[in-house]
């Protein structure tokens, strides 16, 4: 007996919504199976992770807070993901961001520039990132090398750069040695929602993101090549469309988005720059493009979702003593199955049988 | 004799049983002439079904396949031929109705399950890796049980049983489609089928290549083979052929005997009524230049591409230019160079409507007034999932006023749509469906129709007609004589010399990447073509040696 994938004549519409669905049951039950092995109460243990955090205030703001810049990369990506244009570096780009927007934050400190700071800093960070971003779209575009790889690669050269500017040249010299920045002026932070809450100014630039690329990819006729290039490379090139192009612009605009979403971490919740100011938000977003099928109301729902397991990580570790790596052990579970279920929607499983002739591809 | 031996032992034909005297009843009904009495047909379907929403693209079928014939199935674009044989093949599943294979009623979960029982396929568009060897690609196409040496050696015992040279070495993109075609055959020859169906196999055949494959059905009969067979082509249907199919609407109209009927009777099954002749445009005047081409020459973009050599001629308004040829002589190459998809260095290679254009894209050359047709549909001429609506914005978007500051006006996309569907009768399931889910004739329609409605000044088109009913092709060659009559200047380039001579004005040649001088179309007579479709030159005999070596 024999497992083959046959690949489906016609395509499943309604696998396509529930794929989603799917992947996160199958993920719950693996987890359930994981914490009865690390000695834990499941029923507990789900309780903390994904019923606790929507019962209370603070609690639903965080979740909010947390799926700010997830959403925001996420849009991002989808728009290269749909452009075929793999843009694995996104955690990079949201670091350079940070980066050079708190690069004006750190020189205006206690000088009451004024209210450009803050515009500036958005600006700057949105710039810096896709900058960042158009190094491994060039060497992809000019030399074909691997998009996939650089982008990763310079990931790690973006998190050692703001190493060494937080430890050295940027570091507080009121700060007992600890590697950060100075808290950042009144100026240069984002501004919160509601007084004394969690929620900030961010949350809404996200949602206007997610409207933006909702427009983009339904009415335009940019959004239009962008899925045509993705879909039918060939007819897309018939059409006119330059596939180069929309992979420089799509890097362009998801390095952007990252960057943006880096300087308003840093500039919103966080308040100064530090090491480790990403809990791997430009990895997790790469889960939320797919879960949100690189639609852009799913990437929103997808979004609160992911920064849900973040909060409810955080509450099992308080109550549980469920250590905080298990999130991420979640995330990867979880993209795992989105693929895999993904995968249902052109294909399906097929037992064939050693005596008779197995199947070809076919059309 | 192998082969015929294996194909009888191993089959279970049924014994008597409930299932039998069920389907001799119903064959006595079916087969008066009582020819293969005491047997149930090899596959019958009963009330076959198939719906996409509430359109029956087969509408309760009952087709008998008997051992030994070769069974046409015959209908209009989108008549539901390929939507039956899918069915038979476990590609879709039939909404309603049975499926029986020798007597007995079966469910095929996939076409896996269909060729272990017997059933063949061989599909109008290959499936082949360029870059992989014959052997290879069968190799990838089988059962990987058996070891690659072994495979080899069946292969070429079988193409030679057949007569169907292939050599397994060679890599696939160095064959001509034919070729090509054959290994679709022998892969499936391979699997021993006692069922074989060929969806529209001679659509890309040259004469002579549809000729061999002829020969191979014959012999495949004679094994006591059933045969289905898909074909546009009326003529060679009536030779080939034991039982014809009409379907007309998704309902089968009639079985009939294809050798006692006329190609008029039979369209007239298809259609329900008299096909329009196509009329020759008499008043045609030409006017200015509107498509020039100066020694154009161009090395090929892909590995195994072929080389445009000093290309030129000059096509005017109200002017119609074939181009023949067998395929692979450099027309896909012409194709990317007019089209822009290909760009040249030198401006003046391609002068569109008076302007250089050798350097511009695609969408520049759309805003001069050009449009272009290309020979694939699927994956080409359209994304395959994407809607007509968004198939049409993908060329109209550089002229047609669909865009407005960066915005889709979807209302103008599905305009075109509607258009394109009146005026070339497209027929289709619902307003605005995927371009994958048209039958093949219907898509090329709207393709011709999307840049027809257009109004282009100069149109260059790849196959207009491949693998379109009679019908539509009538339909198209009409509509491209009327935009020469309206000003145009029309380039055609075909493997069909009828269509040429129907339709063109003149007539020229592609070999190895150079193109003749054109020939009036009285001129042209199928031997000068011939000859220089074969590399010869009609002037100088000596010139035959060189370009032929
Ligand atoms: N997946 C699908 N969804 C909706 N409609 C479909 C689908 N597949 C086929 N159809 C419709 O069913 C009809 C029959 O299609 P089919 O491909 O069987 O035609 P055909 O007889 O093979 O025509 P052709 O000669 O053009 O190849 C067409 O009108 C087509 O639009
Ligand atoms: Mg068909």
């Amino acid at each position: 007996m024999q497992l083959v994938l046959e690949k489906r004549a016609e395509r499943s519409g309604t696998i396509a919504l529930v794929s989603p669905l799917i992947a996160i049951g199958l993920t719950v039950v693996t987890m359930i199976i994981l914490f009865a092995i690390l000695g834990k109460n499941p029923l507990l243990a789900l309780h903390a992770y994904f019923i606790a955090p929507l019962t209370d205030g603070y609690s639903l703001q965080e979740i909010a807070v947390k799926a700010t810049p997830l959403v925001m990369i996420a849009i991002g990506l989808s728009l290269c993901y749909l452009a075929n244009a793999w843009n694995i570096g996104a955690e990079g780009q949201f670091l350079v961001g940070a980066v050079a927007g708190s690069w004006i934050a750190v020189k205006t400190q206690g000088t009451d520039a004024g209210a450009w700071v803050l515009p500036a800093m958005l600006v700057l960070a949105a710039a810096a990132g896709a900058l960042y971003a158009l190094i491994p779209a060039i060497c992809k575009v000019k030399f074909g090398a691997s998009e996939i790889l650089t982008s990763l690669m310079l990931v790690y050269v973006a998190d050692l750069f703001l190493d060494y500017l937080v430890r050295g040249p940027w570091r507080d010299p009121n700060g007992f040695n600890f590697p950060t920045t100075a808290e950042f002026d009144p100026v240069a932070t984002v501004p919160l929602l509601i007084e004394g809450g969690r929620l900030h100014l961010g949350s809404i630039i996200a949602l206007l993101v997610v409207a933006a690329a909702a427009i983009l990819l339904g009415r335009t006729i940019k959004g239009f090549e962008i899925r045509v290039v993705g879909a039918a490379p060939r007819a897309a090139r018939f059409g006119g469309f330059n596939a180069n192009q929309l992979i420089v612009l799509t890097f362009a605009v998801s390095g952007a988005l990252a960057g943006l979403a880096g300087i308003i971490e840093v500039a919103g919740p966080i308040g100064h720059l530090q090491p480790g100011i990403s809990p791997g938000y430009g990895f997790t977003a790469i889960i939320v493009a797919f879960l949100g099928r690189l639609n852009p109301l799913g990437i929103l729902i997808a979004g609160l979702f992911l920064a849900l397991t973040f909060i409810g990580g955080e509450q099992a570790q308080i109550a549980m003593k469920i250590p905080l790596d298990v999130t991420k052990v979640f995330q990867g579970i979880l993209l795992f199955y989105v693929l895999a279920c993904d995968s249902l929607i052109l294909y399906r499983f097929k037992l064939s049988f050693p005596n008779r002739q197995v199947a070809r591809g076919t059309h | 004799m192998t082969h015929f031996h294996t194909l009888r032992r191993g089959s279970n034909w049924p014994t008597i049983g409930h299932f039998t005297m069920q389907a001799h009843q119903r064959m006595l009904d079916s087969t008066p002439d009582g020819l293969n009495s005491g047997e149930p047909p090899l596959l019958r379907t009963i009330g076959l079904t198939k719906s996409y929403g509430d359109f029956l693209a087969n509408d309760s079928i009952d087709i008998d396949i008997w051992p030994g014939e070769i069974h046409a199935l015959l209908g209009e674009n989108g008549a539901g031929k390929s939507t039956l044989v899918k069915a038979i093949y476990g590609l879709i599943q039939p909404s309603a109705g049975e499926i029986r294979w020798q007597g007995q009623r079966i469910v095929l979960s996939g076409p896996s399950e269909a060729r272990s029982l017997g059933i063949g396929m061989v599909f109008q568009h290959f499936s082949l890796f360029d870059n992989l060897t014959v052997a290879e690609n069968v190799a990838l196409g089988l059962d990987g049980r058996e070891s690659f040496k072994d495979m080899s050696a069946r292969l070429e015992q079988v193409s030679k049983t057949y007569g169907l040279p292939l050599d397994p070495k060679r890599e696939v993109w160095q064959l001509s489609v034919g070729e090509r075609q054959r290994i679709e055959i022998v892969r499936a020859l391979m699997q021993d089928p006692k069922f074989l169906i060929l969806d529209e196999p001679t659509a890309v055949l040259t004469p002579q290549e549809a000729d061999q494959l002829f020969v191979v059905l014959e012999r495949l009969k004679a094994e006591g083979r059933a045969i289905l067979y898909i074909s546009h082509k009326l003529e060679e249907v009536k030779r080939l052929c034991d039982t014809a199919t009409i379907l007309r609407g998704g309902r089968k109209v009639e079985t009939c005997d294809p050798r006692r009927e006329t190609a008029a009777s039979l369209a007239r099954m298809m259609v329900g009524s008299e096909i329009k002749e196509v009329k020759a445009a008499s008043g045609r005047k030409t006017t200015v230049p509107r498509l020039v081409v100066n020694d154009l020459s161009l090395a090929p973009g892909e590995p195994h591409g072929v080389r445009l050599e000093h290309i030129s001629f000059e096509l005017k308004g109200g002017e119609i230019l074939g181009i023949a040829g067998v395929a692979g002589n450099g027309q896909d190459e012409l194709f990317a160079a007019l089209s822009g998809e290909r760009l040249s260095k030198d401006p003046g290679t391609v002068v569109i409507e008076g302007i250089a254009a050798g350097h511009l894209s695609i969408t520049h050359r759309r805003r001069l007034g050009a449009a272009f047709v290309p020979e694939e549909r699927l994956g080409h001429g359209t994304a395959p999932r994407m809607k007509l609506s968004e198939n049409a914005l993908l060329t109209g978007h550089a002229a047609s006023g669909m865009v407005h500051r960066g915005f889709i006006d979807t209302a103008a996309t599905l305009k075109t749509v509607d258009r394109a569907t009146e005026t070339f009768d497209v027929r289709k399931a619902k307003r605005d469906p995927e371009a994958a889910s048209l039958s093949g004739g219907n898509l090329q329609k709207f393709i011709v129709g999307r840049e027809i409605l257009r109004n282009p000044a100069v149109l260059v088109v790849s196959q207009p007609t491949w693998g379109v009913d009679a019908g539509a092709a009538a339909v198209i060659r009409q509509a491209l004589l009327d935009l020469a009559i309206a000003g145009a200047a029309v380039l055609v380039t075909s493997q069909d010399l009828d269509e040429l001579a129907e339709i063109a004005d003149r007539i020229a040649v592609m070999f190895h990447g150079k193109l003749s001088a054109p020939l009036a179309t009285r001129e042209a007579t199928r031997e000068k073509l011939g000859l220089l479709m074969g590399g010869s030159s009609l002037e100088l005999e000596e010139a035959a040696h060189a370009a032929g070596a």
